[in-house]
């Protein structure tokens, strides 16, 4: 058994972060799925947000404006409180970034660049071209390479250890051993990135299933607001691969194939600057209407903007154009359709990532603290994971330097590695002709299609059944080989039990919720109902399915009201 | 572009801890309109054959995890389409002269143990102030292209000085170097005599015979030759005590 006093799970910024900050205190090890620098936060693209105030058009921003329009665009779902942390912590989180080493854009006196961005109301967010992400993510892992923080690499995480309200461990598959490995420790942190993979078309990658999600949740830690999905307006038609809202903050059109700018029926003030999802919704009421092309996209056209724009604001999207769909954006218009992109829902946790579980620890994507409601905006994820890594490190690191923490119990973890050792030994032997793949697949289709973009009740209630079906088959899944090193067969079949609980989860959720709030979008209840759901959903388990309760949200000094833009 | 129905992979296999000898299996798969190299893979361990293994994750080309050597050339599988090879017959190996773990997978800690040596790290020991540092956009632009480095190990695996070098502490080689001159051209920094002492040294930038190997292996069109260059000139103008 490998003992830390901190484990931090995941290796993208939020994990990153917390690693950094809990170092300051006590002894820290990462367990990473990946070389962190392969991390899903590398792929952001367009910003992060911070009211700088750098921008000639910027000048009169605040971080109480930046705070505002995060409430709003979460359509008041957001807890105040927390958006306003973010908000506030912003601007002294880009800096610090900076004076690590992020090669951000600049303006020509030297500053910061901001581009503006969806559902904002100055141009706040902070790039470095459309690899805003990439940059951020190798400094965070270059700091950590600087102050000689302990990684391990390939440990893919599948359980969390749990007794008694209090956290003792993990236990990991190291993927390039196969072996099962127990790590006993007083704390510890999830950073691990949403669940994109639980949709169809999703801009996620791969690793992004929510695994480490449904392992909270089956320790009994509450799963917030899951029915909040993002779909991107802009991804690349096929593949799904992002294309940057920075497309639009830089002046892109979206086209119908009548030639119309169709946002002008929508949104004709901010046009493609509105939130994600309305453009998500607009688009694909075209497509639903005709509008569109083979019935399936829309474009998104840059041609105006100029090669050298272009080339020195979104080389990264003209590179993907060019090599997935053979398309230069300085030519052509690239074909785009709405995808999942975002999980806004969560571990439940509170501002500084503590959640109900004494020792356990969460921020990032894979947490709800929550500052993004219903509705997340651009530029504000990449914040998000950096604002409460930082903050949730900062809590871990006191509770060490004050010895708030109860021993923690090797025993504990000892019992769940023997726990787990039997559960792979039964997948193992595991007989059946299921095929883990198609069950995935058919789970993916039934949520991007009937708990999507537009949702209704006979739809949901059918997702629900569905993913009741698929759960019953999957003990039928059985595995071709019995190899130990990357079994990737293995790998894909234990994430595929955690995507099925998410997806139950989400589907339940979204059904209860009887109205229409940001991304989640009821054809049959098609209004904000602020007198009966202005509030958190939560979802605990049980053996017979989600336990769904409800807690009030946050309000400081904004009143809901309605959401124009 | 092609419309193939179906096309051949060529796999290189081999498990260590079974095999004695690594061999070729081919897999045939149905080819869809802009179906990658790496989503032919996918339909690989999904359909055909669970034992296969690779390391993937974003596939958008950014991550740089499946650096792979597909038809005699270096390239990342995801961001490879079928449809380039008219014949449908694609060969596909690990990243080569690396430590095979298994199949396409490669040992990857010597080189980023390699990487860690040259200090990767802004270095500016005065006192940040309340804001950012100033920097031109004259002074950001010297750092394109080497920013874009998603540290795949192409480059790495190209180089001849690395194939005859040890796998610990060798020859540093084309990424880690490009690394180097990625901070030491940043005006942010201050690290350049402190790195210049480990990169200066018996593995370092003088054991770059310019193949340019690492130029053409790169799948992010990063120039690592020119970074070593500008390295080289910068430790002789050290020696004469230019700066």
């Amino acid at each position: 058994m490998i003992h830390h006093q901190v484990i931090v799970v995941g290796g993208g910024l939020a994990a990153l972060r917390a690693a950094l900050a809990a170092q300051e205190a006590a002894d820290v090890a990462v367990l990473s799925m990946v070389y962190p620098v392969r991390s899903h936060s590398g792929e952001a693209q367009g910003g992060i947000n911070a009211a700088l105030a750098n921008n000639p058009d910027g000048r009169d921003d605040s971080w109480e404006k930046h705070a505002f329009d995060t409430i709003k665009g979460s359509d008041y779902l957001a807890d105040q409180d927390a958006a306003e942390t973010m908000a506030r912590e912003a601007p002294g989180c880009v800096y610090e970034m900076e004076h690590w080493g992020v090669p951000f854009s600049r303006f020509e006196d030297g500053t910061i660049a901001q581009r503006p961005f969806g559902g904002a109301g100055f141009p706040r967010t902070c790039y470095a071209a459309d690899k805003t992400g990439h940059v951020l993510l190798h400094t965070m892992f270059e700091q950590c390479v600087r102050r000689g923080v302990r990684f391990y690499n390939e440990r893919m995480v599948i359980s969390l250890v749990v007794e008694d309200g209090r956290c003792h461990g993990v236990i990991a598959l190291n993927l390039v051993t196969g072996e099962l490995e127990a790590y006993h420790a007083d704390a510890v942190f999830f950073g691990t990135g949403g669940a994109g993979r639980v949709y169809a078309r999703s801009t996620n990658a791969v690793i992004n299933t929510g695994l480490p999600m449904a392992l909270a949740y089956w320790a009994g830690v509450p799963l917030k607001d899951m029915e909040f999905v993002q779909f991107h307006p802009t991804t690349l038609y096929g593949t799904n691969i992002l294309m940057t809202e920075g497309a639009r903050g830089e002046g892109g059109y979206l086209i119908n194939n009548q030639g119309e700018r169709f946002m002008a029926r929508y949104t004709p003030r901010v046009m493609e600057l509105a939130p994600r999802d309305i453009v998500s919704r607009s688009i694909q009421t075209e497509v639903l209407e005709g509008r569109g092309f083979e019935n399936e996209y829309v474009y998104l056209d840059l041609r105006h903007l100029g090669k050298e724009k272009i080339m020195e604001r979104l080389p990264g999207i003209r590179e993907l154009a060019i090599n997935f769909v053979g398309v230069d954006p300085i030519e052509k218009p690239i074909p785009i359709q709405p995808g999942q992109h975002y999980t806004m829902g969560g571990i439940d946790t509170n501002i500084d990532g503590e959640t109900r579980v004494k020792g356990f620890y969460a921020a990032g994507e894979c947490a709800c603290v929550s500052v993004h409601g219903a509705n997340r905006l651009g530029g504000n994820s990449l914040l998000e994971t950096i604002v409460f890594g930082k903050l949730a490190g900062n809590r871990i690191a006191r509770a060490f330097s004050g010895g708030e923490l109860p021993p923690s119990d090797p025993a504990a973890v000892e019992r769940a590695y023997r726990a787990i050792e039997q559960k792979l030994r039964r997948m193992a032997t595991a007989d059946g002709h299921e095929n883990v793949a198609q069950i995935r697949e058919e789970m993916q289709q039934t949520m991007f299609f009937k708990v999507g973009i537009f949702r209704e009740r006979g739809e949901m209630m059918e997702a629900v059944d569905k993913i009741a079906e698929l759960r019953a088959r999957f003990p039928r899944t059985s595995l071709g080989h019995s190899g130990t090193t990357y079994n990737l067969e293995l790998m894909h079949k234990l994430e595929l039990e955690g995507m099925l609980a998410l997806a139950e989860v989400i589907a339940k959720g979204a059904l209860a919720r009887e109205e229409s709030r940001g991304s989640h979008f009821r054809r049959d209840f098609p209004e904000r109902d602020d007198a009966g759901w202005l509030k958190h959903t939560l979802a605990t388990f049980s053996p017979d399915g989600p336990v769904l309760s409800y807690s009030p949200v946050t309000i400081t000094k904004y009143e809901p009201q309605a959401r124009r833009y | 572009m092609s419309a193939l129905s179906t096309a051949t992979l060529k796999v290189w296999r081999f498990d260590p801890k079974v095999d004695s000898e690594p061999y070729h299996q081919s897999y045939q798969v149905p080819v869809t309109k802009g179906m990658t190299v790496l989503q032919g893979l996918f339909y690989v361990t999904d359909r055909l054959d669970g034992s296969l293994a690779y390391r993937s994750c974003c596939r958008a080309g950014v991550c740089g995890s499946c650096a792979m050597y597909i038809n005699g050339a270096y390239r990342l599988a995801c961001e490879t389409q079928i449809g380039w090879f008219p014949d449908g017959q694609i060969t596909i190996g690990p990243l080569p002269r690396l430590r095979v773990i298994k199949d396409l997978v490669v040992d990857l800690d010597p080189f980023f143990a390699k990487y860690e040596q040259i200090k990767p790290y802004l270095i500016n020991n005065s006192q940040p102030p309340g804001k950012e540092r100033y920097q031109s956009p004259e002074d950001r632009r010297k750092l394109n292209e080497m920013i874009d480095c998603i540290l795949c190990a192409s480059c790495y695996s190209s180089c001849p000085t690395v194939w005859m070098s040890e796998e610990k502490d060798g020859y540093l080689g084309p990424a880690a170097l490009t690394k180097a001159w990625r901070f030491i051209a940043d005006s942010r920094d201050q690290g350049a005599k402190e790195r210049m002492e480990v990169i200066a040294s018996e593995n370092g930038l003088w054991r770059c015979h310019t193949a340019f190997n690492c130029v053409e292996a790169c799948p992010k069109h990063i120039n690592p030759t020119e970074a070593i260059q500008n390295l080289k000139k910068k430790a002789i103008l050290g020696k004469l005590g230019i700066w």
